[in-house]
Order: C-alpha cells, then structure tokens, then sequence
C-alpha cells in the first residue's frame, strides 16, 4: 500500500566499509510493527545481495507525518486511510469525498490512527493522525 | 550519588510499564469498543516509552541486564513508579481519573526532559511528549463527558477523584535523587512541573463539574520504593509469571 520510505520511517542509508547501515525511525514507541519492518528490511536486502546489513534507531528528530510524501499520502486515501491534516481531523471521507464527517474515537486499529466516520455515505473509516 | 540516573530512570521507566500494564487489563472488557481501543493504544505507547526507558536504565547500569530483566526479574521492592499507577482499575470512571491525573503531570515532565543534559534522555523525551500530548487530551476530554454528564457519571467520577486524590501528591515529592539529576541539568525542577499540573487539573476539573478535594495529604512511598502497596505485588505475579516459571522463554 504505501513503502516504508513513503512513510517517512528512513532516515538514512549509507555504506560504513562493507556493511550498510539503514538509520530507522519509529512512528510510535510502541509500535508493534516495528520488529517486523526491521525484519522486512533485512530480507528485501538480502533478496537483493546486501550481506552485512545493520540497522541502527534513530528517535531524534521525532517522526513526524510532515514525512510523508506527496505519493505516500495519496496511496493512503487510495486505500481507503484519510492522510493526516495539520487542522486536525480528515479533510474529506476517503470514500466519498464528503467533508460532513464526525469522530468515532481518537485512537483506531493502530497507534497512528484515529477512527472517524462518513456522514454522507455511513462508511467508518481510519484517519491517519496528525502528529 | 553514582546511581542517582539509574534510580531516575526506573522511575520513568517503572511508571510507565505499570500504569501500561494496568490499563492493558481492559482489554476486550472496556464499555465499549472504542474506549477498548483507546486504552490498549494508550498501553501500547505506555509499553514502548518503558522499553526506551529501561532500555536505557539498563545501559547505565552496566551490569548486562535488559529491559525485559528489569521488568520481569525484579520483584516489588525493586519498583520505583509512584503508588497511584499500581492501584487496581476499579471501574472505568477510576481508571480514566488517573489517566488524567497522571497524564497531567507525565506531559509537562516529558516536556521538561526534551531540554535534559543527558542528550538519550532528551531524545526518549522528545518522542514520548508527542504521544503524552494526545494522551492528556483524551483523558482530559474524558473526564469532563463523564464529570459533566449523567448523575451516575458525575457521582463517580467525583468518587474516584477523592480516592485517587491523596495518591497524586507523591508525584511531586523530591528526594536526593531528583536533587542530584537537577543539579546535573538531567532532569527538569519538579516544583516547576507542579504549577502546570495544577492549572490543566484545576481547569478541567471545574468544566467537568466535579470538587477538588482539599485535603493535601500525600501517601507515598513508592517512588522511593520503601513501600508499596500489595495490590503491585498481585500484579507482578500475573506480569511475570511466565518468566518465572520458564526463564529466559521467549517468542
């Protein structure tokens, strides 16, 4: 749906003698995927040839989604996850397009979302959280 | 005092696994869906700030223990969070009560701790603040819709709040520890933390209708870990049992 490098989550990729160094950030410090796109990022190295490989966390500066890219952010309301909006809550329902939305809850399916829903055409949807 | 960091951090790291894991105990129960998922997402960045913060405690320590020995290995005099996070839920007006007491003081501390000599600390800080942020204003919020709102509400959350309220004041006492860490520009003057508390408490408190209690009374004990109640005890037990009976067992 969206790369982790749409995400905002890379902060670096450098070679230190023969072992590439991949800098990661996380979106939350208790995301659980985490491990997993540590993981992920080994193996799609791996598949590629890369042999030494480290991954090194990076918390300062704080993740933020002015990270997400112009193409991240439209892959997101392709799927059907209104992008995060400085004003604070979704622009428009992923769905419909309609602006007549209210907030379910403030937390959703995972720690960066927010559950709202779509008053025009009833459909609950996750909106990325503006952080 | 040479292990005046490594107290700190069990402090911040302590706080934040056992109030993490208490309101991970709603989990699948809560009134409705939406809190459920409001309070495990909450535990979940409860959860990866101790990690941060034992992490860290486990580093300066130097004596090759992780996180996950702190949190599992020790037993309840090693703890050093404050009495009112290890408190049982109650029910769900007692559980929010102390979200919001708590979270009040946690954001303005996490705040001060962006500006920490200490620059791992400043970046542990400067993560957690954000999600501090979105804690307080749920809880905050909370508070006043069930304050302000039915009788039954109302009566419980005032009921909570004069419960909870003895148990607040331990997050503002100083000791040799906090002393030290202040003198070294590691950690922020708790007696500067304690007016902004106040303020957001005072405030959210009138608009939610409920009485704040006179009473300056602080139980304490805790943080300094010369006593704790034995409700931490019984958490423990559930905590880390698994680790107990098969050490070193892991996914």
């Amino acid at each position: 749906m969206i790369s982790i490098v749409d995400l905002g989550i890379i902060r670096g990729v450098a070679w230190q003698g023969d072992t590439l160094e991949v800098t990661v950030t996380p979106t939350y410090s208790g995301c659980p995927a985490t491990s997993i796109i540590n993981l992920d990022i080994e193996t799609a190295l791996r598949s590629h040839g890369v042999e030494k490989i480290a991954i090194k966390r990076a918390l300062s500066p704080a993740w933020t989604t002015d990270w997400l890219s112009e193409k991240g952010r439209a892959r997101l309301e392709e799927y059907g996850i209104a992008p995060p909006n400085p004003a604070g809550g979704p622009q428009r329902c992923p769905q419909c397009r309609a602006t007549n939305l209210e907030k379910v809850s403030q937390f959703g399916s995972t720690p960066c979302k927010a559950h709202w829903r779509c008053l025009e055409c009833l459909e609950p949807f996750d909106y990325f959280k503006c952080i | 005092m040479p292990d005046a960091l490594f107290e700190y951090l069990l402090r911040l790291g302590d706080n934040t696994l056992v109030l993490g894991h208490r309101i991970s105990e709603w989990c699948g129960k809560a009134p409705i869906l939406e809190e459920d998922i409001a309070l495990a997402n909450t535990a979940l960045d409860l959860m990866g700030q101790t990690q941060l913060w034992l992490g860290l405690a486990a580093e300066v320590e130097s004596k090759g223990r992780s996180a996950d020995d702190l949190a599992f290995l020790r037993d309840v005099w090693d703890f050093r969070n404050v009495l009112m996070v290890e408190r049982p839920n109650g029910d769900f007006g007692h559980t929010i009560m102390r979200q919001f007491l708590f979270d009040a003081f946690h954001l303005p501390l996490l705040d001060g701790l962006q500006n920490s000599s200490d620059q791992r600390v400043a970046e542990i800080a400067e993560k957690s603040v954000k999600e501090a942020s979105y804690h307080l204003e749920r809880s905050a919020d909370t508070v006043i819709a069930l304050g302000d709102g039915t009788e039954e509400s109302h009566r419980r959350m005032q009921s909570a709040l004069d419960l909870l309220w003895p148990f607040s004041g331990e997050m503002f006492l100083t000791d040799a520890v906090d002393d030290a860490l202040l003198v070294s520009g590691i950690a922020p003057d708790l007696s500067q933390i304690k007016p902004i508390w106040s303020k957001t408490v005072e405030k959210t408190l009138r608009e939610a209708t409920l009485t704040t209690p006179e009473d300056d009374f602080a139980h304490s004990g805790g943080k300094t870990g010369r006593q704790h109640t034995e409700d931490l005890g019984h958490m423990l037990a559930q905590m880390q049992w698994l680790q107990r009976a098969y050490p070193g067992a892991s996914w």
